[in-house]
């Protein structure tokens, strides 16, 4: 093992599996965006700004009425569904029909609302949850126990959409709305009702997502605008609503961030992540998995 | 094309606007002013491209090029603003080409080019951030004040030279919305937002058309961000760059109205207006509460006001007057739910 060890350099090992563990959680988050823009055909721009709700219900329910962080993950997963179905039924319903930028900008405003929301109600200050986690040392590696536990739960939970997807019957017909949104409707599927469950279900991913990046993160109410970007990226990157690209390109950022950040700072990881974004863009422009046409 | 009429409204407006600082000198108010003006002038650049459906948020971006390019070739090299800010304008519009090809060339159009911008304006605020040796990251950055030629270091202590400059730009502003609103290539560019594989048919060059009215675009917001710069003298990443700053650009010219030139100079006065008496009214419990009503509101006029507070306006007082462009009647659709 130490033999193996000691042919690669053990910093970019460590930043190589650092940057898998970071694909993860980045992947959980594609999924969801991906999910809502194939079958709704919409884009959240607040998507973000939906986990950092999360992530402040999480830090209130662990770090002030002192409930346990395996109780409140649940309940937080609930309560960014039940915020996600909202934004839905009040937000994008009356624009389904208007031009698809002006359902975009409306969530846009969306995401100024959360914002400031969450400076009105919680301040600026950043908030911890005060869990310290176990650093796991494997060699002469050290890895967070958090980006660990993170990357299990999103494997979880992206496998869990994947069956909820392919075994149930709503899932199936969701399957079957992002194929052909008129015809559905004739075989008597209730679009707007799976619309609405659609959107508590990327909701709920973005729950997932808060629950698992507040061990890794301090809460503020701008925290969306450091990882909404490039969930945005790695779904464009993937081919918007192609969820096998948006779990590749998750890796593929992730790693190029994790990288970027071993060479210099955290801040350079994620220029050259966008960087590269733009030089795909001339290669792939509709996403890393599209048929050339 | 103007009638006598309006070329009358439009001289006495000016000449009372010019006339302004000379009578009434309140050094707030004349602030508020040309805040107003500086910001109507980056949203009016903004809706040269956004009212042919080209949303861009990567504006964010180009501003704060024009804005951080003229302060740190001031500070480091000593070069003056007047070199300073057409070497920003350039940067800005060699990056809006890099960007703007591919898009237009590969049909990156709807959710992809305004994900592609955001990516844009990303990456401008993640350098701008990076480089705090240069640039001062987050905590802001400071032009050097000159204590030579405040000519040649466009700084100027009192409001009213700086009432003057803003009007200037901002007129400057109306004329090109207006140059490129008889052009020809309003036309093309209109056909494109409606139908760019019938405009390519009828021979219009789609990705040409595009790139130019971006460049344009991309310049003229180059520079609002540069001459924002030596107004404020302190700049920070999030005041000119980032995501904030191009959905605040969307936001005002929706609220004033993209298919009118004065929209969002409009909606530049609502927004300072409604930012500023917010802070006035609730101190500094306002934090927050400003944006808090600027999404909501956001969302209202998205929703029930497509159009904007001014172009509903003259469509109300003008009922018949032209049939609107296809583009619009959509937007126009959605005010009337159910229609």
């Amino acid at each position: 093992m130490q033999a193996f060890l000691d042919i690669f350099d053990i910093y970019l090992l460590e930043a190589v599996i650092n940057g898998i563990l970071l694909g993860g959680v980045l992947a959980l988050l594609a999924l969801g965006l991906n999910l809502i823009f194939g079958v709704i055909d919409v884009t959240w721009i607040c998507y973000a700004e939906l986990v950092m709700i999360g992530m402040y219900a999480m830090y209130f329910m662990v770090q002030y009425y002192g409930v346990s962080y395996f109780v409140a993950a649940p309940l937080t997963i609930l309560l960014v569904a039940v915020l996600g179905a909202a934004l839905h039924y009040l937000v994008i319903a009356p624009l389904l029909t208007a031009p698809p930028i002006n359902q975009l900008l409306a969530t846009g405003g969306v995401l100024f609302v959360l914002q400031s929301f969450a400076t009105v109600a919680f301040g600026i200050d950043f908030r911890n949850l005060g869990i310290r986690l176990p650093v796991l040392a494997f060699g002469d590696m050290n890895f967070s126990y958090a980006r660990l536990l993170s990357f299990v739960a999103a494997l979880v939970g992206m496998v869990a959409v994947y069956l909820f997807m392919t075994r149930t019957f709503t899932g199936t017909a969701i399957r079957a709305i992002s194929q052909d949104r008129q015809i559905m409707a004739l075989m008597g599927v209730d679009a707007r009702r799976i619309y609405l469950i659609t959107s508590a279900l990327g909701g709920a991913l973005a729950g997932l997502a808060a629950c698992l990046l507040v061990l890794q993160y301090d809460v503020h109410p701008f925290v969306g605008l450091s990882f909404g970007p490039i969930t945005f990226l790695i779904c464009v990157l993937g081919g918007l609503g192609n969820f096998i690209g948006g779990f590749i390109a998750a890796f593929v950022f992730a790693e190029i961030i994790s990288l970027g950040g071993l060479f210099s700072d955290l801040e350079w990881g994620y220029v050259l992540a966008f960087a590269f974004f733009i030089v795909m863009m001339f290669i792939r422009p509709a996403g890393l998995l599209a048929r050339r046409r | 094309m103007m009638g006598q009429g309006r070329l009358a409204a439009w001289g006495t407006g000016l000449a009372a606007l010019i006339a302004l600082p000379f009578v009434y000198r309140d050094p707030y108010h004349l602030h508020i002013l040309v805040l107003i003006l500086i910001w109507s002038f980056a949203y009016t650049s903004w809706s040269m491209m956004g009212r042919f459906g080209l949303v861009s948020l990567g504006h964010g971006g180009f501003m704060g090029i024009g804005a951080y390019v003229t302060a740190l070739l001031w500070n480091h090299l000593g070069l003056s603003p007047w070199i300073g800010i057409p070497v920003s304008m350039v940067a800005a519009g060699i990056l809006a080409l890099i960007v703007g090809y591919p898009c237009f060339r590969f049909r990156i159009t709807g959710h992809y080019f305004v994900l592609v911008t955001l990516a844009l304006s990303g990456i401008v605020l993640q350098v701008i951030t990076a480089t705090r040796d240069y640039t001062g990251g987050s905590l802001g950055y400071t032009p050097n004040r000159t204590s030579g030629n405040k000519l040649l270091a466009l700084q100027f202590d009192d409001k009213t030279t700086w009432y003057l400059i803003a009007l200037g730009i901002w007129l400057f502003g109306i004329v090109v919305w207006h140059w490129v609103d008889r052009s020809m290539a309003r036309y093309a560019l209109e056909a494109i937002s409606e139908d760019e594989d019938a405009a390519a048919a009828a021979g219009v060059d789609v990705t040409a058309e595009k790139l130019k009215i971006t460049l344009l675009s991309a310049l003229m917001t180059a520079l609002a961000g540069a001459i924002y710069c030596q107004y404020q003298m302190f700049i920070t990443p999030d005041t000119v760059s980032g995501i904030a700053v191009s959905l605040q650009m969307v936001f005002a010219a929706i609220v004033g109205g993209l298919f009118v030139s004065l929209g969002p100079t409009v909606g530049a006065i609502i927004t300072i207006l409604l930012a500023e008496t917010l802070r006035i009214g609730f101190g500094t419990r306002a934090v927050g509460w400003d944006n808090l009503v600027y999404g909501v509101l956001l969302v209202l006029f998205i929703i029930f006001l497509p159009k904007g507070i001014l172009g509903s306006l003259l469509d109300r007082l003008k009922p018949q007057r032209k049939v609107p462009r296809a583009h619009e009647q959509e937007a126009v659709q959605i005010a009337r739910p159910g229609t």
